[in-house]
C-alpha cells in the first residue's frame, strides 16, 4: 500500500472498493448488464455490502517479524547444512545409492533447503493418521517423533473424538456406514470396487449413467459426464477446451489442477488478480486489442477460469460481474465448483444459484465429488453439445479408469439426500444449518479479533496467524485441546500469509463450535495473534448482534 | 581534510572556467545540452501502430468473434455410443443388454468380483463411510494408506511406497516432480498417454527412440554425451531419464530391461518404469518386469503402476527408493493436491495383494492363458497379432490397411459387433488421434484374465476368426 493511487487498478483491498465501485459504475459497462441482471432475478444481496471480500491488513510489525522468522530459520538452516556436511550433526535425510552418487543429482540440493531446514521443524502438523470415517468428531493416531520430525511412530495410543474442523464435510455425508448407506454397501456388493476399463471401452456401467442423468437434474444443466479424480477432471480437460492461440485468463489463485490444466493445454495463460474485476477486464480489452503475441493475429477463443469458493482464501467468485464481462467481451467462462458445489445456494446447486444466475450464464461447469459429496471424482456440465465434445475427446474418458460404482453409488446417495426437501435434515436444512454455523462462527472470530478472510457465506474461514512458528503452535495446541484444524503456510500461501483454515460443516452442533471458539478465543491471546480488534473491522455491520439475528434466519427463495 | 581538498579543487575549476576560451565554452555547452535531449528523447520506436484511438479499440473489441467454444460433434459419432453395461464389469459381463464373456476389461486376475475383496471393502464402508474429505496433508490420511503403502513397499520388495487416488496421474504427477525444464528425457515412443502428459507438464526436453530399440536409444545417449562435452557446465546439472513402460499397453511388448540397466550405468541416466500392465502379471510373484528379469529392483530408480488392472481397485502407487519417492510427497501434483483414496479402495487393493500372496500359482495360470490365446489367435487371415505371447492384452490390427483409419476402425467394429452377437465381449484400443505422439494402428485389444477357462478362450479364437473372415474377404 505504499502507492496509493497506483493501485487503483491492481488492488482489490478493502481500502480502495468504494473508488473501486464508483469507478466500475461510472463506465459504460453497468449499461451492459450488471444492474439490470441484479433486477431481473431480485438478488440485490451482493450491491448492499461490497463484492469485495476485505483482505484486512495487520499491523506492519506483524510482517516484519514474519519475515525476520524466515530470515532467521534460513540462516540457522544454513548453519546446520554446514554442520551437517562436516558430520558436526547428524543427518537423517534419505541419501543417493552408493553406485549413483556420481549421476546428475536428482534435485538440486537447494530445492530441498526449504524441506529440510524450514518444513521439517514444523512438519508434526500435517498428515495426521486419522483412523475413523471423517465426520464432525474423528479419531486421529497419535505420533511422535524421535528424531526431530524427521520420522514417526505411532504411540498406538489413539485421540479419540477430536472436533473435526478440517475436512471439508460440509453437509455432513461423511459419516461411518448407516441405514441410508445402504445403496452404497448393495453397489459394492453387486459390482465390486473397480472397474478395470475406461469409458470409451467397456467401463461404462450403468451406475455411471444413472449418476450423470441424476446429476444434470440436479444441476439443472443438459448434460454431465463424471469423471475418476477430481483433479483429474481439470488437469484433463481443460486442454480439450482450448489450444493453441487460445488465450486463458486465469484467477492468480486459481487451484493447481486449473494451472497443470491451463499448462497442457498449450494456449497462452494470463493471470489476473483474484477476484478483481478490474483487473479482469483490463486483460481482456488489451488482450482482444492487441492479439496474439508476435503475430497479432486475433485470438481463437478466450476462456476465464475461477473457482467458485477459493479454498485457500475462503472467497466466493464474483460471478454476476464475471457473467457480465464474459457477455460483454464474448469470452467463454469455467468455473470450478469444488468447495461450492451443494453448500452455497438455497438448493445447493452452487455460485450460480447463490447469485441467482441463469444455467446458460456459465459455459462449463467443474466441480468434484470429494468434497461436500463425501466420494470422489469430479464431472463437467453445461450445454449438450459441450458434454458431447467433452465425451468424446476427454483425456480421462479415453484413458483413465471409470469411477468406481462404489463412489457412484455413494455419490448418488449423497444427491438425493441434497434434493430431499422436508425430509428429517434433509438437504435444505443442511444447508440452513451451515449458513447459520458459518454466520455465527465468523462473527465470533471477528469479534475476538482476529483476521479472516473471505466471504460470509463460505464454508472456508482462513484465520490469519502469518508467522510459521505460529503455524505449528496453533496446530499442536488446538491438537492437544482434541480440535483438529488445517494449518497451511508457504508454499501453498504467500509467504508471509500462514494461516490456519476451518472448514465448517452442518454437523458441527452450536456447543462444539463454541468448544472450539472458546479454545481458539484463549490460544489466540496467548499466541498474540488477535492481531484486528473488533473495532478497527471493516465490516461494522457483522458485529451487531441484531442485523446479524435477521441474517441468520435464512430465507429460502433469497 | 579531504573537506577542506573539494574545495580548493572546485575553486580551481572555476577558475579554468574563467581562463577557457569562448568558443571553447559554447562547444561544451552545445554538447551538453546534446547529451540532455539523448538522454530525454526516445531513441526509436518499436511500434507505430500501438497508439489506436478510444474509438479504433472498440471498434477491435467489437469486432473480434470467437470460435464456438466446442465444434459441433456428429451425432454418431462412435465414442458417444458407449457400449453401457448393465450390471458388475466381470467375467461374465452384460454389454449393451447382451450376455458375454468379458474379454476386454483388465481384470487380470479376476479379483473383481472376489467375495474376500468385497468383504473387505464393505469393512471399511462400515468404518470409514466412502470420501476422505481431503487432500492427504490435511486429515485425508487414514490409516488404511499407510497400511496399503506399506504393503506395497513390501510386497515389490522397495524402500517406499506412495499411493494415488487415480491411476492416470501416477505418472503424470511423478515425472514432473523429478523432470524439470531442461533436463532431458528419453522415452520410447510407445509410451502410453499418460508418460506423454507427464513429459509435457514437466516441460524437459524430450528424445523419442524406437519401440524398444537399445540401439537408437543408445545413439542418442551418445549424441547427448557429445553434446555434454562440449558444454560441461551445464551437463553437470541436466538430469537424464530413460522412460519406458515394463508391458506396454499400445503394444504388449515387454521392454528390454536388462539392458537399459546397462545403458542406465554407461551413460548415468535414471530409469522410470511405468508398470501398470505387467504389475501383478509378470514374474513368479507378480511383482513385474524386474521379478520377470530377474534384475535387482534398486537398480530402478522408480517404479509406477496403477492398482486399476490387476489388483481391480482405483488408484495407482510408484514405489522404490525413500530418497526417490519421499520426494513426491511434497512434489508429486497429484498427490499433494489431490483428496486422498477412498478407504475403501485402499482395503481393497490390500485384500488383493494378500491374494496375490497367498496364491502365486496364478500368475503361472495366467501366463498359460496369454500363450494360449497368443497361439490360438496366429493365422487368422486379415488379421495380425500384435504382441508378445507372456502379454494379457494382446492387439488384433489389420493385416492391410484400407489407406483410411477411419474406415480401418469401421472394419474392426464390425469384427467386434460380429462377437458381441456370438457372445463375446471385445473393445477397440481407443487413442485420442490428434493428442498422441505417436498414433498406434487401429485394434481390437483381447484382454485374458485368469477366469477364462480353455473352452471360452478357444471360442473366442474361433469367433474371431470367423467374424474376421465375413468382415474382411
Amino acid at each position: 500500500m505504499a502507492n496509493p493511487r497506483g493501485s487503483i487498478v491492481t488492488n482489490g483491498t478493502l481500502h480502495n472498493t468504494k473508488t473501486q465501485h464508483s469507478k466500475w459504475q461510472s463506465t459504460d459497462c453497468v449499461k451492459n448488464g450488471i444492474p439490470k441482471e441484479a433486477q431481473q432475478n431480485r438478488k440485490p444481496r451482493f450491491f448492499d455490502k461490497p463484492i469485495f471480500e476485505s483482505y484486512p491488513e495487520p499491523p506492519l510489525y506483524v510482517l516484519v517479524l514474519t519475515y525476520m522468522g524466515f530470515g532467521i530459520g534460513t540462516l540457522f538452516g544454513y548453519l546446520r547444512d554446514f554442520m551437517r556436511s562436516w558430520g558436526i550433526e547428524k543427518c537423517n535425510a534419505a541419501t543417493e545409492r552408493e553406485e549413483q552418487k556420481d549421476f546428475v543429482p536428482l534435485y538440486r540440493d537447494f530445492e530441498n533447503f526449504f524441506k529440510r531446514n524450514l518444513y521439517m521443524r514444523i512438519r508434526d502438523s500435517w498428515n495426521q493418521t486419522i483412523c475413523s470415517a471423517p465426520g464432525p468428531y474423528f479419531d486421529i493416531k497419535e505420533k511422535v517423533s524421535d528424531d526431530y520430525n524427521w520420522t514417526f511412530r505411532h504411540t498406538g495410543r489413539v485421540i479419540k473424538d477430536v472436533v473435526n474442523m478440517g475436512s471439508y464435510n460440509y453437509l455432513g455425508f461423511a459419516v461411518k456406514y448407516d441405514e441410508s448407506m445402504k445403496t452404497v454397501k448393495d453397489a459394492l456388493e453387486k459390482y465390486g470396487v473397480g472397474v478395470a476399463s475406461t469409458r470409451h471401452e467397456m467401463g461404462t456401467l450403468d451406475k455411471h449413467k444413472e449418476l450423470e442423468d441424476l446429476m444434470a437434474k440436479f444441476l439443472n444443466v443438459e448434460a454431465v459426464m463424471t469423471f475418476g479424480m477430481g483433479f483429474a477432471t481439470n488437469s484433463m480437460n481443460i486442454p480439450i477446451l482450448v489450444g493453441k492461440g487460445c488465450l486463458i485468463l486465469s484467477d492468480e489463485f486459481n487451484h493447481t489442477s486449473i494451472i497443470l490444466g491451463a499448462r497442457l493445454s498449450g494456449a497462452t495463460v494470463r493471470p489476473f488478480k483474484h477476484n478483481n474485476i478490474q483487473s479482469l477486464e483490463k486483460l481482456l480489452r488489451e488482450s482482444i486489442i492487441n492479439g496474439q503475441p508476435r503475430t497479432g493475429r486475433a485470438w481463437k477463443k478466450i476462456l476465464i477460469l475461477v473457482e467458485g469458493i477459493y479454498s485457500m482464501e475462503g472467497s466466493i467468485v464474483n460471478l454476476p460481474q464475471i457473467v457480465a464481462l464474459k457477455k460483454k467481451y464474448k469470452a467463454y467462462l469455467y468455473m470450478d465448483e469444488a468447495h461450492s458445489i451443494g453448500v452455497t445456494g438455497s438448493k445447493g446447486q452452487g455460485v450460480r444459484d447463490f447469485f441467482g444466475l441463469a444455467p446458460e450464464d456459465v459455459d462449463v461447469y467443474m466441480g468434484t465429488f470429494t468434497k461436500t459429496f463425501a466420494a470422489s471424482g469430479g464431472y463437467i456440465a453445461g450445454k449438450k453439445e459441450l458434454v458431447d465434445y467433452v465425451r468424446i475427446h476427454s483425456h480421462s474418458a479415453t484413458y483413465g479408469t471409470s469411477m468406481s460404482p462404489v463412489v457412484a453409488a455413494q455419490i448418488i446417495r449423497s444427491l438425493k439426500l441434497i434434493m430431499k426437501d422436508d425430509e428429517n435434515f434433509g438437504g435444505r436444512q443442511r444447508i440452513q444449518q451451515l449458513t447459520k454455523n458459518i454466520k455465527y462462527f465468523r462473527k465470533r472470530l471477528v469479534e475476538m479479533g482476529f483476521i479472516i478472510y473471505g466471504d460470509d457465506y463460505s464454508p472456508i474461514i482462513p484465520v490469519l496467524l502469518y508467522m510459521p512458528a505460529k503455524l505449528s503452535a496453533f496446530a499442536r495446541y488446538l491438537l492437544k485441546k482434541k480440535i483438529g484444524v488445517v494449518v497451511v503456510g508457504f508454499p501453498a500461501t504467500s509467504l508471509a500469509e500462514g494461516r490456519a483454515r476451518f472448514c465448517l460443516s452442518s454437523a458441527h452442533t452450536r456447543e462444539m463450535l463454541d468448544e472450539v471458539l472458546e479454545v481458539v478465543d484463549k490460544l489466540g491471546d496467548l499466541l498474540n495473534v488477535k492481531y484486528f480488534p473488533c473495532k478497527k473491522s471493516g465490516r461494522p455491520a457483522l458485529c451487531h448482534e441484531k442485523s446479524f439475528d435477521n441474517e441468520a434466519s435464512f430465507e429460502p427463495e433469497a | 581534510m579531504a573537506m577542506a581538498a573539494e574545495q580548493w579543487v572546485l575553486v580551481e575549476m572555476v577558475q579554468a572556467l574563467y581562463e577557457a576560451p569562448a568558443y571553447h565554452l559554447i562547444l561544451e555547452g552545445i554538447l551538453i545540452l546534446w547529451i540532455i535531449r539523448l538522454v530525454f528523447s526516445k531513441t526509436y520506436k518499436l511500434q507505430e501502430r500501438s497508439d489506436l484511438t478510444a474509438k479504433e479499440k472498440e471498434e477491435l473489441i467489437e469486432e473480434w468473434q470467437p470460435e464456438p467454444l466446442v465444434p459441433p460433434v456428429s451425432k454418431n459419432h462412435p465414442a458417444l455410443n458407449y457400449n453401457i453395461v448393465s450390471g458388475p464389469p466381470t467375467h461374465n459381463i452384460v454389454v449393451n443388454g447382451k450376455e458375454c464373456v468379458n474379454f476386454a476389461s483388465f481384470n487380470f486376475l479376476g479379483l473383481l468380483e472376489n467375495p474376500r475383496v468385497k468383504a473387505a471393502a464393505l469393512a471399511s464402508l462400515k468404518k470409514y463411510g466412502v470420501g476422505t474429505c481431503g487432500p492427504r496433508g490435511f486429515y485425508g490420511t487414514f490409516d488404511v494408506h499407510l497400511d496399503l503403502e506399506e504393503r506395497l513397499a513390501t510386497f515389490m520388495r522397495t524402500e517406499e511406497a506412495i499411493i494415488y487416488s487415480y491411476g492416470f496421474s501416477t505418472i503424470a504427477s511423478a515425472i514432473p516432480a523429478y523432470s524439470k525444464r531442461g533436463d532431458i528425457v528419453f522415452v520410447d515412443s510407445a509410451a502410453c498417454f499418460a508418460i506423454q502428459k507427464g513429459l509435457q507438464a514437466s516441460r524437459s526436453d524430450i528424445k523419442l527412440f524406437k519401440h524398444n530399440d537399445v540401439a537408437d536409444l543408445e545413439r542418442l545417449l551418445k549424441e547427448q554425451e557429445i553434446e555434454d562435452q562440449k558444454n560441461p557446465r551445464k551437463a553437470r546439472v541436466t538430469r537424464r531419464f530413460i522412460i519406458v513402460e515394463g508391458l506396454y499397453m499400445n503394444t504388449g511388448t515387454i521392454c528390454p530391461l536388462p539392458e537399459l540397466v546397462k545403458l542406465k550405468y554407461k551413460y548415468k541416466a535414471r530409469i522410470f518404469l511405468e508398470e501398470s500392465l505387467s504389475f501383478g502379471v509378470l514374474g513368479e510373484h507378480g511383482r513385474g518386469v524386474t521379478e520377470h528379469y530377474g534384475i535387482n529392483i534398486d537398480d530402478i530408480d522408480l517404479i509406477s503402476a496403477n492398482m486399476e488392472n490387476a489388483l481391480a481397485s482405483v488408484g495407482g502407487f510408484c514405489c522404490g527408493r525413500s530418497f526417490v519417492v519421499d520426494h513426491q510427497r511434497l512434489s508429486g501434483q497429484g498427490y499433494c493436491f489431490s483428496a486422498s483414496l477412498p478407504p475403501l479402495l485402499a482395503a481393497a487393493a490390500i485384500e488383493a495383494l494378500n491374494i496375490m500372496e497367498e496364491n502365486p500359482g496364478i500368475f503361472a495360470v495366467l501366463k498359460k492363458k496369454c500363450q494360449h490365446i497368443h497361439k490360438s489367435l496366429q493365422g487368422i487371415s486379415g488379421l495380425r497379432v500384435v504382441g508378445e505371447p507372456l502379454s494379457p492384452a494382446l492387439h488384433l490390427q489389420l493385416e492391410e490397411s484400407t489407406g483410411s483409419r477411419e474406415k480401418d476402425v469401421q472394419l474392426l467394429q464390425e469384427i467386434i459387433v460380429h462377437c458381441m452377437n456370438e457372445g463375446i465381449a471385445l473393445t477397440q484400443a481407443r487413442y485420442l488421434d490428434k493428442e498422441e505422439k505417436c498414433l498406434p494402428p487401429p485394434s481390437i485389444r483381447v484382454v485374458v484374465t485368469v477366469e477364462q477357462t480353455e473352452e471360452e478362450l478357444e471360442k473366442a479364437a474361433s469367433t474371431i476368426r470367423e467374424a474376421a473372415q465375413a468382415v474382411l474377404l
